[in-house]
Order: structure tokens, then C-alpha cells, then sequence
């Protein structure tokens, strides 16, 4: 890692204080368990890394009107383990995919959703859309790990974030703070995030300068939800495919219903139209799986990813099956 | 003085997002870890913000204290490793992926390589060497050895302390349980046989 | 006096061999007080950090190191191919960086100026045609048995396939390296991470211009080697002159990516095979064509051995073409290359069954007698049906019912050769009863302190406790290198026959002091008996000796019983397949294992456990991705270089089949043949399970998927 100065804000202005100097040059430091491997492969130079795990505002979990709000300082085991979030099943549906106590003892839900992409060209410093003369690496290279959907532009790896599906099915918003002290923005999570067209833009849109610190969920207000994770091990492993499906259930019948694909485009992908087919219809396999072909219709695979294509397909259907607890005879 | 880049860095393209290029924000960043001394370099940050340069960092090991001099850059992986000798716990990969750099600060698996030494004044750390101290032995550290839960033994270290803490949390895990929650430490040589035994008889039991 | 013979113990008479002990170095491990040489830290230790070439192929151009050396902290530089040197795989290593701090090695690094020339690249291993039109094939042999064509023409059951398996790495946990500390000018004192403790000083000294007595090499634990571990290496000597120009202690670890590109890797091979049989099944035709790479050098599997382990097929033809490609260098991986022969071999046997309609099982044990020991596998072929419940899970290929998830059962069998290698030791007993042992092998985490203790202890009637065992340094007396699963008989041999010379001299000073019959003597439970009789204390017996020390030099190895070679083994596998996701599920997965005579059971079916495990890996998810366009291993590291984790396992069931006639075989090795069979048992059960030949280890859920789509079969 190159040299940076550390420092260690005790609430929210301050930290905003700490990153906005050095032109804000400078990095977020919470659970560690990306920035620190940013900084190792010298992917990231910050001239100071803000310590925010002392921000108290930014930590536990609360009731707000008849919604939720989560600090983003919160672990993945606080997640797992708070009462508040008991009937939201497709948040601990993640949590119990990421198969490792460390992580979860480690890992926040800020950081989770901030995570930079897996993308092995961006990770060995090929930058975030790998471009080459303009040519972009990804699409002549190995690509079977990469995007199927929103992949048109240069953009062509897949958004890291785990919480992302789930927490936009349920219409989650996030807090965005910054970059002057008193700068503080509600927005809704499914806004977030960008797909970038020039390297700079990142991968959401957090300025220089800003952070996250809560994310609300709405109530609950009766619904059921589920994530799948296709992931090919059993331990701490990158999903292939996801899907995180929240569902308005009324007499066995779809009345509202959201869908959102993880780990298969640039960006968390909300399948509107998939979504959209299960309304007046019971949640069975055949509907379920109408709304996984829809979800993957105009998927766009590159050369090594088709698979991806069933993936995401099989993810939505048992996402939807999950929630309404039909999903039966799979690994 | 080092050299500055200065087109890029106070130019009006530049912003934060320059620093995956890294070059230039680097230059600044190594000057300000060389340049006057510790004090003089602290006179000039707000409260709260540590130099770049190397300083005094205290972190509470095994139940004692040690100071040690290093830069926010080192991790708490190569202070315990490099500076207090306390090698049990491994450097296996860049990216920490592997659970062989795991101990405990307050409790809590931490992954040494993905926390810095800085980070971690103020909290109770324990590696993997105070689970064995003299005639006390630890009940994991005894059931690797009883269950054969270990060949080269490079990530057994990390093992015992993820497996101390994860019975702790989950003293009555189910195989199940003890597959999710120790899903974060790679073995090369194969011994998950022996410690999934290990575990399974401690958690039947109790400790 | 009856004639003294060296020879193990009537099975039935041991104390502790064929008994459960826990291995001695174990509380070391488990506690972190085991040193390895990545831990090695003595005062002033500098730390090194590489830079290492990051691209497809190129020529260094210039390079200047200049920078780097007025770097703060950096007290020395070594360039390691400097301009005009070709630098032909990603990863190669261009310099090495020594400073106070890794931190501030890795600054100088950055400070290097270097420049290269991009060279046209090759790293597809898989495409043949390709490599040919680029001109990076060669022809590795061509041989023909019997008379393939005519017996093609008389057969009834033909099947043709395409199989193949991909290079891996050795991914040992302790990166190559070393600590390197010179004593004056011509003295230097290494912490090696070897398999090769005896072997490797002179290695250090030839480049040095140092003598090769000078040279001390320790190497108290070893964090994996797996077969890539025999040699100094190129950073091992330049950690040794990054010491010397630094004048101070100087620790070079290779980091995680460079281990992976550089450390040693495993040939992949793909075949295209016919294979044919009579109608009742018996094979009577191979005819392959494989190819693959083993690096630069453009090798692949050896063609010798194929069809593995069954030899004895009629009519063989059997051609191979190596592939050059920009990649790290192959070393032996565990049993090389006897995974990857078996994984284009059981594979095309199970596919022939499936043709046939018949039962897998039925298939392997009717062509028994083509393989070198016919009564041994079938005799663990039942062990293991048994085991696996064969019978009552077994169903006919594709018939696996569930809706998207299939189950299904699949075998293959393994050979190997664990002769006794080469070593020496001198044991030495106190005057006071203490015993202890010297020689310089490595114990890999193997159990050879524990097997060594366990010899001597039982020879001497003593408990495992009271033997202290000395390796790892080279100032022992020499011994094999571990590889080649030599090590359990080339020490266990020379520890009975010293142990046995040890007892015979303290029998005979009993003797005559006690006034009873040498031959009627024995030593069990820290005494000496005659005819079962307690006549003194071990301790007393030994004090027998006078004020001088016995010591007894154990060679080995030697034709008088202790040791043999040649081990067979079957394993079975029960596995389930998501066919809507491709994710394939172990659910059990059978060992049965010979290896003759067992010292130690627990460490012993430790070993199988982890050939097991190994064997998982490579079937189901570890392979090297290389990135076409940059030329890239763009893997290299562990979130992308799928190893399995404590779930993946399922249900692991080892057998160690040691009947009498094994156990009178004496000591064989058993370090390497468990890893070989597994990925063909596995590829066996999916196809089975699924009615479709995933053809390329490892099983991902791209390959499956692409199969089950492909409808191959």
C-alpha cells in the first residue's frame, strides 16, 4: 500500500470534514474487507483513509414509522441477528450466503454496497471497463464471469453488491451525506447505482466527498421476499447469478410484486416486465418460471457467458418460489 | 521534495477518482510520509488525523500492551507477524480470501491482513498463541490435535482461532451451521474431515 | 543364539504400529508455534517484495533501478532479467526489493523504471488447431500395439469421446521462499520452505561461489509443497545476495498471484478416445489422441501410461502433441501425472458402460485382469460398494430421477509406486534412556516425526513420548527428498533396522549383566522381559551402555522385508447435479486405500482425507484461467481460484485395506496415490447422474450447463 494519513472521525460532519480535504482525495474506510485489498493492489491511492467505524450515528438498527432504518456501520451479523429485520427473509437470505464468520462479523452493509466490482480485469489493473485503444478487454477476453444484461456499453462487469437486489425489491432508499457538512439526501437505493460509460463515473453516484450512512426500508406491510444466490460453493464464494424477489401475496394471489437481478449486468437489475407477469396470478412454477424468462429476454451474452443466461433465469424463478416458501428440490 | 505532478493534481479534470492511477496522489502522499518530522507534520493535521509518517501505535495483545512504531499503512497482520513476533496467524494471500490471517479483537473474528494496525489501539486483541499457555490448552487447540484436523499446518492457526470463535457464538452448531460459519478458511492439504469432527464434538458436548 | 532378523513385528505383537496416534508436532501446529520459514524473523530481518512482469510475453526493454535504491528503507535490489531478457509468462519475476519494512519494499518496486517490448503470446492449451496454425505444437510420440483397425472392425460396443482435464497450480498455502543470513563472507544459514532439506545446500552454493559445507538448511515445517518444492530456485539464491549486499537477514516469500503463475503448475491434457469391447464387455480397443501444455517447454501428459492402470488392452494405439504456451513452468503436482491420466481414461471406461447399458461397476471388474493387480482392486471394489451402498443406489445412466436435481454413482480406480527412498539416520540412546533420532527429511505435514517416534518406540518397548525425532536440517545425516511418496518407508526403514542394531547391543549387555538368554529378551512397557519376565528398567538397561551414548546409523533402503512398492486403490463417488444451475454436490465419496503396512492409522487415512479433498478441487472448480487476449493467468488469486471449503466436502469414507497380506508387505507410501482417482469417479457420478459426459475437469456450472445443452453423451 502506498502511504496515507488515517484518521478517525467521531460523527458525521467530521468524517465529512476528514474526506473533503486533499481535494477529497481521499477513501472510506469501514469493515475493510475491500479497501484494504483495493489498496494492497495498489488500485486506490487516497492521501487519507477516513475511519467512520466510530461514527455512532451511523451504527445499529431502528424503528421508523412502521419502516426500518439500518446504519450503514451495521455488520452483516447485526443484520442476521435483529428482530427488526426478522420478516424482511430476503435480507437474511444474503447474509446466510456469505459463508464466513469473518466476514460477517467484519462486513457492513455500507461497504456491501459500495463494493467495487470482482471483475479480474479491473482487480489485476486493467481499470473498471478494461479499455485498451478503445477496445474493450472484456469482450475479446475471458468472460465468462461478466455481465449479460446492461453490458452494450463499455461497462461489462457486474455490480458486487449483494444487499442491492434485496433492498431494492423492498424499495429501500438510501442516505447519501455530503460533500459539505450539511449536505444530506435521501434517494432511492434503485438510483444508486450507475453503470459507467467513462471510468471516473464509479459504480454509483457518490461524488468525491460522500458516503452512505442509512439505508430505510419500508414496512413490511405483509409481504414476503426471497433472495437466490446461484453460487457454485458451499464457502465464502462470488454469486454467479442472483435474484431478490419481494411479493405482495393476497389469497395465494400476486398483487404487487418486485424483482431484481444481482451479479448479471453493471448494475443491480430490476426485472419490471418479469415482475409485472405475476400480478393476478398464484406463485407456482409456472408463473414463476414465466417470469424468469421474461426477466433474461433480452439478455445479451458476451462470448464465454451464456450460462449466466439459465443462471439468472433459475434465480428469478426460485427467488419467486422462495418467497412464497414453494420452492422445493434444489442444491 | 519529491517531485509533484501538479498538472494532475490540482488541474480541473482532476478529482478524487484520479487516484486509481495512483502516480501522482502517490507522490504527495510519500511526501507527506517523509518530509519534517513526526511533529512538525502533526502541527499541521486537524484532530483526529494521524500522519502518514511512522508513529507510535499501542495495540493490547494477548492481555499486554505493546507500542510499536509504524506507519497507517501497516496492516495488524504485520505488526503481529513482523513486529511482535506473534506468527501463528499467516500471510496467505493479497487479498485476505483466506481465513489463515484470523484473530480475535473483542471477540470478533478479524481478518489481521484486512485491518490496520492503527485501527485497533483501544480494542483487546487475541491471537491464536493465547489459546495455549503453558499447561492450559484450549479445547479447539486439543480436538484439532485429537482429530488429526491438520497436515502442513500453515491454516490451522487461522482455523482454531475462526472455530474458538464461531463455538462460542453457536455453542450448540449443527453440522450445518459449522459448514457456513467456517466456509471463510481455505485448507490446501484437505484436513476439513478432522476439523468438522473437532468442531461436531465440541459443539455436542458443550466446551 | 537364534538368528536375529530384521524384520516389523508380528501384527498381532505391536504395541503402537497400526494403532491411532496423534501426530507429535501437532499441539506446535495447532497453537501457532509452528515455524515456518514465512515466519522466520530474526533481528534485522529485511523483507522483500518482487516485481514481476505482468503481460503475455515481451523482452525487458530497460530497466532502472536507480530509484528504488534511494528509496527510503530499501537496503538492496536484485534484478533478476534485465534489459534484452525475455520475459515469456505472466508472472515472471523481473527484481526483488529488500527493505526495513514490506511496506517500504513494495515502494521501491513502484520506483523501478522498467519497459518492455510485447511479444506475441500464446495461452490456449485446448485449441489444437489453433496452436498449430501458430506453430506452437510438437509431436510427443506415436505408438501402436496389436492391431487397432481390424479390432475396431470385430467389436461390438465402440464409443468415442472427448475428454480432457485443466492445468492447476500447486496453490501451496506457504508461498515458495526463504530466509537467508549470512555469518561473515562464506557461511550462509537458510530457513528453506523445501521438501528437499538434504538436497537443496548445494544449490544455494554453486551460485554463490560458496562451499556447499557452508551451506546450513533448516526447514522445521513446511506450509504445503505438493510436489513443487525440491529446488533453491532463482529467488532463493537472490534472497541470498539481496542478504549479502543488504548485510543483513533478508526474507523473500513469493506473494499470492506470483505463486500461483510461477510456483508450479500441472500439465492439462484433452483427448479425443475410441474405445471398444466384446459383447460381454471385455475392452478391446484404445485408440487416443491427446494433447495439452506443460508450459514453454510444450509437454503434456505422458503418453506411456495410457490407458491408465489397465495395461493389459489388446489393440492400443495412442498419440500425443504438446502445446508451447506463455505459462508458468509445470512441476510435479501429487502423483504426476497420474490424475490427469485417469481422468481420460475411467471417464471413457464409464461412457463405454453407458453404451453398453451396463452397469459401471460390472465394467471395471470384469477388465480387472488387464490391470497389474487384479485381486486387490476387486477386493476394494467390494469394500467400496459396500461402503457407498452401490447396489441399491445404482441406476442406469440419465436415470437419475428428481425434477432438476439428478443423483448419480460413478468409480475409477489408481496406481502408484511408493518405494522406499534414500535416507539415513543415526539414532543415538542415552546412558539415561533417553532416546532420540537425526536425519535431515522434512515432515510436509505427513506425519513423519510421528511415524519415526512410533518406530523407534515400538522397537524399543518405550512410549511415542520418550523418542525425540531431529529433522529438517541439513546438517543430519541425508535423506530422500519427499517426493514420490517415498518418505514413510525410506525413514521407517532405517528406524527399525538402527532401532533393531540399538536393541540387540543393549540385549546383549542385559544379558550378560542379568545372567539370562539374549534370544529369550523382548522390550515392552519401558522394561526388558525374558520370556515375559521383568528384568530391569529400560533406564537400567541403558545404563548398561557406560558413560558413552549408542548410536546406530539406520541406512536404507534395503531388500530385507520392512519396505516394498505398489499400491492400488478404487474410490467411489455419490453426487447430485442441479441440472437447472450446473452446481454439482458431493454427497459421499469412498476411499479404499492399500499401502501396506500402516504406522500410523490416523495420520494415515489423514492423508486419504486430503487426497480426497485435492480431488474435489480439481473436479469440480480449480483450474487456471488463462486470459487470451492479455496472455494473463487473470485468476490468480483466491476469490478466483476456486478451492473447495469445509462445506463442500459431503461425506468423506476412507478405508485403509491392510489385510494380513498387506501388512506383510511392509511400509509402502501413501502420500500421492488418494489425490488420483477422485476427478474421474466424480466426472462418472454426474455423468451418470445427468445421462451426459461432462467432458473437462473441473465440472464448473458453465461446463455442465454447456454440456447438459450439448445433450453430449
Amino acid at each position: 500500500m502506498r502511504p496515507f494519513e488515517y484518521a478517525r472521525p467521531q460523527n458525521e460532519s467530521e468524517a465529512l470534514d476528514l474526506l473533503n480535504d486533499h481535494d477529497a482525495n481521499t477513501a472510506v474506510l469501514a469493515g475493510g474487507t475491500d479497501l484494504i485489498a483495493l489498496l494492497q493492489e495498489d488500485l486506490q491511492a487516497p492521501q487519507r483513509v477516513v475511519d467512520i467505524k466510530q461514527v455512532e450515528s451511523m451504527r445499529g438498527i431502528a424503528a421508523d414509522g412502521d419502516g426500518v432504518v439500518i446504519g450503514a456501520l451495521t455488520t452483516l451479523e447485526e443484520i442476521s441477528e435483529s428482530p427488526l429485520l426478522a420478516d424482511y427473509r430476503s435480507l437474511d437470505d444474503v447474509v446466510d450466503g456469505v459463508r464466513a464468520i469473518q466476514i460477517q462479523q467484519m462486513g457492513t452493509l455500507g461497504g456491501d454496497l459500495c463494493h467495487l466490482p470482482n471483475c479480474w480485469f479491473y482487480r489485476n489493473g486493467y481499470g473498471l471497463l478494461a479499455l485498451e485503444d478503445g477496445e474493450s478487454l472484456v469482450a475479446s477476453g475471458d468472460n465468462r464471469y461478466h455481465a449479460i444484461l446492461g453490458n452494450q456499453g463499455p461497462a461489462k462487469f457486474v455490480s458486487a453488491a449483494r444487499f442491492a437486489p434485496a433492498l431494492i425489491a423492498w424499495g429501500a432508499d438510501v442516505r447519501v451525506i455530503g460533500p459539505d457538512a450539511d449536505s444530506s439526501e435521501w434517494l432511492p437505493l434503485e438510483h444508486f447505482f450507475v453503470t459507467p460509460k467513462v471510468e471516473i463515473q464509479g459504480v454509483s453516484v457518490l461524488k468525491p466527498g460522500q458516503l452512505i450512512s442509512h439505508v430505510r426500508l419500508p414496512a413490511t406491510a405483509g409481504r414476503v421476499s426471497s433472495t437466490y444466490e446461484v453460487l457454485q460453493m458451499e464457502g465464502l464464494d462470488w454469486p454467479l447469478a442472483t435474484a431478490a424477489a419481494t411479493i405482495d401475496l393476497d389469497g395465494g394471489v400476486v398483487r404487487e410484486a418486485s424483482i431484481v437481478m444481482g451479479h448479471v449486468a453493471p448494475m443491480p437489475w430490476v426485472a419490471h416486465e418479469a415482475a409485472q407477469s405475476l400480478i393476478g396470478q398464484p406463485v407456482d412454477e409456472v408463473s414463476a418460471g414465466r417470469a424468469g424468462e421474461i426477466a433474461v429476454a433480452q439478455a445479451t451474452p458476451l462470448r464465454d457467458n451464456a450460462y449466466k443466461v439459465q443462471l439468472a433465469k433459475t434465480a428469478v424463478k426460485r427467488a419467486v418460489l422462495s418467497a412464497a416458501d414453494m420452492l422445493e428440490g434444489a442444491l | 521534495m519529491r517531485d509533484r505532478d501538479d498538472q494532475n493534481r490540482s488541474g480541473p479534470d482532476f478529482n478524487r477518482r484520479d487516484f486509481l492511477k495512483g502516480s501522482a496522489a502517490a507522490a504527495t502522499a510519500t511526501a507527506m510520509a517523509t518530509q519534517g518530522s513526526e511533529e512538525a507534520v502533526a502541527a499541521n493535521l486537524k484532530t483526529n488525523v494521524f500522519a502518514a509518517a511512522a508513529q507510535n501505535v499501542t495495540l493490547n495483545v494477548n492481555g499486554k500492551d505493546h507500542t510499536v512504531k509504524v506507519e497507517p499503512r501497516v496492516t495488524l497482520l504485520h505488526v503481529l507477524r513482523n513486529n511482535l513476533n506473534l506468527t501463528g496467524c499467516k500471510e496467505v494471500d493479497e487479498r485476505s480470501a483466506d481465513g489463515a490471517d484470523t484473530v480475535l479483537i473483542d471477540g470478533k473474528t478479524v481478518l489481521a491482513g484486512s485491518r490496520l494496525a492503527i485501527e485497533c489501539e483501544d480494542k483487546k486483541i487475541h491471537t491464536v498463541e493465547s489459546l495455549r499457555r503453558g499447561e492450559k490448552v484450549d479445547a479447539v487447540v486439543a480436538g484439532f490435535v485429537k482429530h488429526d484436523a491438520m497436515q502442513c499446518g500453515f491454516c490451522t492457526p487461522g482455523f482454531v482461532v475462526a472455530t474458538r470463535a464461531f463455538l462460542d457464538k453457536n455453542p450448540k452448531a449443527s453440522l450445518a451451521d459449522i459448514q457456513k460459519g467456517l466456509g471463510g478458511n481455505i485448507c490446501r492439504c484437505g484436513t476439513y474431515q478432522g476439523i468438522t469432527m473437532c468442531a461436531l464434538e465440541i459443539s455436542k458436548g458443550g466446551k | 543364539m537364534a538368528e536375529r532378523k530384521v524384520a516389523w513385528k508380528k501384527r498381532a505383537d505391536n504395541t503402537l504400529i497400526g494403532g491411532d496416534h496423534q501426530r507429535i508436532d501437532g499441539f506446535e501446529k495447532a497453537s501457532g508455534h509452528a515455524k515456518y520459514a514465512a515466519d522466520i524473523n530474526t533481528a534485522g530481518t529485511l523483507f522483500a517484495r518482487l516485481l514481476t512482469f505482468k503481460g503475455g510475453a515481451a523482452v525487458v526493454k530497460s530497466i532502472d533501478i536507480a530509484d528504488a535504491e534511494k528509496t527510503p528503507g530499501v537496503r538492496a535490489v536484485e534484478v533478476f532479467n534485465g534489459a534484452g531478457k525475455e520475459v515469456r509468462w505472466d508472472g515472471t519475476i523481473v527484481a526483488a526489493v529488500a527493505a526495513d519494512t514490506p511496506e517500504q519494499a513494495e515502494d521501491g518496486v513502484r520506483a523501478i523504471k522498467v519497459t518492455y517490448e510485447a511479444k506475441p503470446h500464446w495461452v490456449d492449451e485446448e485449441d489444437l488447431p489453433g496452436a498449430t496454425t501458430s506453430k506452437r505444437t510438437k509431436p510427443l510420440g506415436d505408438n501402436q500395439k496389436g492391431d487397432v483397425a481390424a479390432a475396431l472392425k470385430a467389436a461390438k460396443h465402440v464409443h468415442k469421446g472427448y475428454y480432457g482435464i485443466a492445468t492447476i497450480s500447486h496453490m501451496c498455502l506457504e508461498t515458495h521462499g526463504s530466509h537467508c543470513e549470512w555469518d561473515g563472507d562464506d557461511k550462509l544459514k537458510v530457513h528453506l520452505s523445501t521438501q528437499n532439506v538434504s538436497g537443496t545446500g548445494g544449490q544455494f552454493a554453486g551460485p554463490l561461489g560458496i562451499d556447499a559445507s557452508n551451506v546450513s538448511i533448516t526447514c522445521n515445517y513446511i506450509g504445503g509443497g505438493f510436489g513443487s518444492k525440491f529446488a533453491a530456485d532463482e529467488w532463493g539464491v537472490k534472497c541470498a545476495q539481496l542478504s549479502k549486499k543488504a548485510g543483513k537477514p533478508v526474507r523473500l516469500m513469493l506473494d499470492r498471484a506470483t505463486e500461483l503463475k510461477i510456483g508450479g503448475t500441472r500439465p492439462s491434457g484433452f483427448a479425443e478416445v475410441t474405445i471398444a469391447a466384446d459383447a460381454e464387455g471385455n475392452i478391446t480397443v484404445w485408440d487416443s489422441h491427446h494433447w495439452g501444455t506443460s508450459g514453454i517447454a510444450g509437454s503434456t501428459i505422458s503418453l506411456g501410461q495410457l490407458p491408465y492402470c489397465f495395461d493389459g488392452i489388446p489393440n492400443r494405439n495412442r498419440k500425443a502433441t504438446g502445446i508451447s504456451t506463455n505459462t508458468g513452468p509445470n512441476r510435479a503436482w501429487r502423483a504426476p501425472p497420474h490424475p490427469q491420466l485417469c481422468a481420460v481414461t475411467d471417464t471413457v471406461i464409464d461412457d463405454l458402460a453407458a453404451k453398453m447399458g451396463a452397469n459401471s461397476y460390472d465394467i471395471f471388474m470384469k477388465n480387472l485382469d488387464k490391470t497389474p493387480k487384479p485381486d486387490v482392486y476387486a477386493e476394494e471394489m467390494k469394500i467400496g460398494a459396500k461402503l457407498i451402498d452401490w447396489k441399491a443406489k445404482w441406476h442406469a445412466h440419465g436415470k437419475g430421477g428428481g425434477k432438476s436435481v439428478k443423483r448419480g454413482l460413478g468409480m475409477a480406480l489408481h496406481r502408484w509406486g511408493g518405494r522406499a527412498g534414500a535416507t539415513t539416520c543415526t539414532v543415538k540412546v542415552h546412558p539415561d534412556g533417553a532416546v532420540e533420532t537425526f536425519l535431515g527429511s522434512q515432515d510436509l505435514g505427513t506425519g513423519t516425526r510421528t511415524v519415526i517416534a512410533i518406530t523407534l518406540a515400538e522397537t524399543f518397548g518405550l512410549g511415542i513420548n520418550d523418542v525425540k525425532v531431529n529433522l529438517g536440517n541439513n546438517s543430519y545425516p541425508k535423506a530422500n527428498p519427499s517426493g514420490g511418496s517415498i518418505t514413510v518407508g525410506g525413514v521407517s526403514g532405517p528406524h527399525r533396522r538402527a532401532g533393531l542394531e540399538a536393541l540387540w547391543k543393549i540385549y546383549d549387555l542385559v544379558a550378560a549383566k542379568y545372567k539370562v538368554k539374549a534370544d529369550s529378551l523382548s522390550a515392552k512397557g519401558g522394561k526388558i522381559l525374558s520370556a515375559g519376565k521383568s528384568v530391569c528398567t529400560w533406564k537400567q538397561a541403558c545404563g548398561l551402555l557406560g558413560p558413552m551414548p549408542l548410536e546406530v546409523q539406520g541406512q536404507g533402503p534395503k531388500d530385507d522385508g520392512l519396505t516394498s512398492a505398489g499400491v492400488a486403490g478404487v474410490q467411489m463417488a455419490d453426487v447430485s447435479v442441479d441440472i437447472e444451475t450446473g452446481i454439482v454436490r458431493i454427497n459421499e465419496l469412498v476411499a479404499v486405500q492399500d499401502c501396506g503396512l500402516i504406522i500410523d492409522e490416523l495420520t494415515a487415512r489423514s492423508q486419504v482425507y486430503g487426497g480426497l479433498i485435492m480431488g474435489i478441487a480439481y473436479a469440480l472448480s480449480e483450474e487456471r484461467v488463462m486470459d487470451k487476449r492479455t496472455g494473463r493467468f487473470i485468476n490468480a488469486d483466491l476469490e478466483n481460484y476456486k478451492l473447495p471449503r469445509i462445506g463442500d466436502i459431503g461425506k468423506l469414507m476412507v478405508h485403509m485395506y491392510q489385510p494380513d497380506s498387506e501388512y506383510e508387505r511392509g511400509v509402502v507410501g501413501l502420500g500421492e496415490p488418494p489425490v488420483i482417482s477422485t476427478g474421474a469417479a466424480i466426472s462418472n457420478a454426474v455423468a451418470n447422474a445427468t445421462g451426459v459426459r461432462v467432458p473437462v475437469q473441473p465440472l464448473t456450472p458453465q461446463r455442465v450447463l454447456e454440456a447438459l445443452k450439448g445433450g453430449q453423451a
